[in-house]
């Protein structure tokens, strides 16, 4: 079976450009007929992503890899990285200053949100190097 | 209701064009923080909000909602309404604040749009 790669920059000082990828990835999904629900949840777990890497990492790049059944997103940064991921995990934790919850941003709610619209999910991280997310939705 | 009937009830200014205005809306949510909104909004219902960036627009357009309402006459400016349009959201403004919008929302039946599980 084929499968479809997709590449994008993700840049860090653009605040109002942040989600472009997330929506590029959204149409794309719905053009190739995708079931709406499943659409919606990459979407949403991708766009928190990005949002992420906009946000504590100074950007990044997401790669995505469609095949008929499911998609693989991955988002990798090289901004100051997570010390404790169990503790990012955790609703409500957040390092976010005030400027990002001016933005509508910053409750700590992302990362659980990703990993309750994701059907996998793991998180690698070096403090100083850097954090890569990856996530996989599965098409119903 | 439907989002014509939500213009009216709020006096509300329409931004957008091509809406699907006559489009029914059973739920809403309220927040100016868009991290509770992707954690709970439910699809199709209609956001209130106070936060006018062009995030607002993307959180809409991923959490499949029908549309949203600016509170206290806080206008998006061209950019954000022609994303509006290129998502096919439709965006309107009123000047009422916050607690009133949701209030008249309420009482004409419109209920909270949370979503608790996935
Ligand atoms: N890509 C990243 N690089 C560095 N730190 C990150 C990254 N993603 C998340 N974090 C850290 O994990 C914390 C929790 O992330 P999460 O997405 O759950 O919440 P948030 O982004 O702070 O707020 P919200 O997502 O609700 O807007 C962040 O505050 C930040 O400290
Ligand atoms: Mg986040």
């Amino acid at each position: 079976m084929p499968s479809l790669h997709y590449e994008y920059q993700v840049s860090g000082d653009d605040f109002t450009r942040a989600g472009e990828a997330s929506s590029d990835i959204k149409n794309k999904l719905k053009q190739m007929g995708v079931s709406p629900s499943a659409v919606r949840k990459a979407a949403i777990a991708i766009y928190e992503g990005e949002i992420n890497m906009v946000i504590h990492a100074g950007g990044g790049a997401i790669s995505v890899e469609i095949l008929p059944d499911q998609i693989a997103m991955e988002l990798i940064d090289h901004g100051p990285g997570i010390a404790d991921i169990g503790l990012a995990m955790q609703e409500g934790y957040s390092t976010a200053p005030d400027a990002v919850r001016s933005l509508g941003f910053g409750a700590g709610m992302g990362l659980p949100n990703m990993k309750k619209y994701s059907d996998e999910m793991t998180i690698t991280s070096r403090v100083g190097e850097g954090t890569t997310v990856s996530m996989v939705v599965r098409f119903e | 209701m439907n989002l014509e009937d939500i213009c009216k009830l709020l006096q509300a200014t329409l931004l957008t064009k091509n809406n699907n205005l006559k489009k029914v809306v059973h739920s809403a949510f309220s927040s100016d923080m868009m991290s509770d909104v992707l954690a709970y909004a439910k699809d199709d219902s209609i956001l209130i909000t106070g936060l006018c960036n062009p995030q607002v627009m993307r959180t809409a357009e991923m959490m499949d909602l029908a549309g949203v309402i600016f509170i206290r006459g806080k206008k998006p400016d061209t950019t954000m309404l022609h994303l509006a349009e290129d998502i096919g959201l439709c965006v309107m403004v009123t000047e009422l604040p916050m607690f009133n919008t949701c209030g008249k929302l309420f009482c004409a039946g419109l209920n909270g749009g949370v979503s608790l599980d996935a």
